[in-house]
């Protein structure tokens, strides 16, 4: 029996070095992002507002552990949502935790999962103007994500193209909650943008599609509904394999967020066997899903396992491989996870180095 | 391990905590309905400061659609994760074996006795007749 409790000292704080894939910058009010948007579409908000694919358009599918999902020692002093204040940002999380770079998922206002497509694609290039001008000009640490309204793919692509080259954004980000799986060819026009950008995919938990998030319905409880994000990315994942969206791009880049790990192994393993059996109503997949998920998808780490034993998550690291884990905290949320006890194993200066920093540096193409 | 006088029972009315730092060691004094509970800032589990969190009860369900809430701010849940401490004991509600934030022994004592005792109270003066909380670190 032990019990855990944790010493450590300030200097061991300062040594920390990361890439911090997963950070979520809030916007205090709609208005934030008035000077990005046409009259046009500031005048619909205040007319008729948010609309999402789902019923009760702007709450939560589910009641968050808390309120906005955050950590409840997140919220500005000053007011506003928890993530809208780049002071208590900077010093509650990039300073101390040693942040060198951090990606920015824009979640809330959900561009992608919006009825109104117009307004919708509208919103997507606000947002990525407002992540521009709002953070990463403000702070050099900081990078945007292009976000996209995936169910229209034109508008989509247009909006990947006017952003390539842009080194102010590192990726392209859509929520897995689309309306068909995401593999389907409606959205390979999308890949084919991605590709030619030289920019990877993040997929980050969230959306709303109004598709309950479990195969057998709606559930009842958040904690039931938390465990789904591993099914929807499950699915996700599948969908990319088997329509052979990784077959027909082979320099497509994904990196799966926020989707927890353990399931990763059993997944590929249970798709290499069933391609092994069932591979001729696939032909177009030349070779076992695993290999395309090994060479073309990373996925971030937070929220770390915690399994039994340190063994066990050191196992979980060979099998997905240690070069395709990008650290990530997702401040300011409640299920944060510290750079300094993420990690519950015994791992050298190398192995810790490479999961904090180095994979990042690597697949983000950073100095 | 040395006695430290952190504060009077009047600095920290019922249902309220004080954060203090005592060598080093930033710990949480909690006030329960006049009973006082010292815990370690730090949660075992990723290192939150726990005096953030909210202070809660227990909720037990004896059968699903039963529910029962009892000991009312007696509970210190984590500002982060949410993990639910003790505060009388330390423990968390989950794991109360493998899980456990510190406490410090704690004591209310009139100010007659600190003065006349070889006490730490380097940070305020001490009147005897108020009432102090010492805590042993």
């Amino acid at each position: 029996m032990s019990i855990v409790e944790l010493e450590r000292s300030g200097a061991a704080r300062s040594r920390l070095r990361i890439i911090d894939c997963d950070i979520h910058p809030a916007m205090t009010s709609w208005t934030e992002v008035h000077p990005y948007l046409a009259k046009q579409w500031i005048d619909h908000l205040s007319v008729y507002g948010s609309h999402l694919r789902h019923a009760f358009s702007e709450a939560l599918s589910h009641p968050r552990m808390s309120p906005d999902a955050a950590r409840v020692d997140a919220y500005p002093e000053e007011g506003g949502p928890p993530g809208s204040s780049l002071e208590l940002m900077r010093t509650q999380h990039l300073d101390p935790n040693g942040v060198e770079t951090g990606m920015l998922i824009p979640l809330r206002w959900n561009p992608g999962s919006q009825r109104n497509l117009d307004f919708g694609v509208a919103l997507t290039q606000a947002m990525n103007t407002w992540q521009v001008e709002r953070w990463v000009k403000n702070e050099p640490r900081l990078r945007a994500s292009v976000l996209i309204a995936q169910e229209d793919t034109g508008a989509s692509v247009a909006e990947i193209d006017a952003r390539a080259g842009d080194p102010n954004f590192t990726q392209i980000l859509v929520l897995p909650k689309t309306d068909e799986p995401f593999g389907r060819r409606r959205y390979w026009p999308i890949f084919e943008a991605a590709v030619r950008s030289n920019l990877p995919i993040a997929i980050h938990v969230g959306g709303t599609n109004g598709h309950p998030s479990t195969g057998g319905g709606w559930a009842s409880y958040y904690m039931e509904e938390h465990n789904t994000v591993a099914e929807t990315m499950q699915a996700i994942l599948t969908s990319l394999v088997f329509e052979g969206v990784f077959e027909r791009f082979p320099q497509l880049r994904v990196v799966i967020m926020e989707g927890g790990l353990g399931w990763i192994p059993s997944l590929t393993a249970r798709m290499d066997k069933h391609w092994s059996r069932l591979r001729s109503e696939v032909p177009h997949l030349k070779r076992p899903p695993s290999e395309y998920i090994r060479e073309q998808v990373w996925f971030t780490t937070q929220p770390m396992e915690e399994p039994g034993t340190a063994a066990q998550l050191i196992d979980l690291f060979d099998r997905i491989g240690w070069d395709r884990l990008l650290f990530s905290t997702d401040y300011p949320h409640w299920d944060f996870d510290d750079p300094r006890y993420a990690f519950r194993a015994n791992l050298s200066e190398a192995q810790r180095d490479q999961l904090l920093y180095g994979n990042a540096q690597a697949f983000y193409g950073l100095p | 391990m040395a006695r430290h006088v952190v504060a009077t029972v009047d600095d920290i009315p019922a249902g309220q905590r004080m954060l203090v730092k005592v060598g080093g060691r930033e710990i949480g004094i909690f006030n329960i309905g006049g009973e006082f509970f010292a815990v370690s800032n730090r949660c075992p589990h990723e290192g939150a400061s726990l005096c953030k969190g909210r202070i809660v009860g227990l909720v037990e369900s004896s059968e699903p659609g039963s529910y029962q809430f009892s000991r009312r701010g007696e509970l210190l849940r984590c500002p982060w994760h949410g993990w639910e401490f003790d505060l009388r004991t330390g423990k968390s509600w989950c794991e109360p074996d493998r899980t456990k934030v510190r406490s410090y022994d704690l004591k209310v004592e009139p100010g007659g006795a600190l003065v006349e005792g070889e006490l730490q109270a380097e940070t305020f003066p001490v009147v005897i007749e108020k009432q102090y909380v010492v805590i042993e670190v």
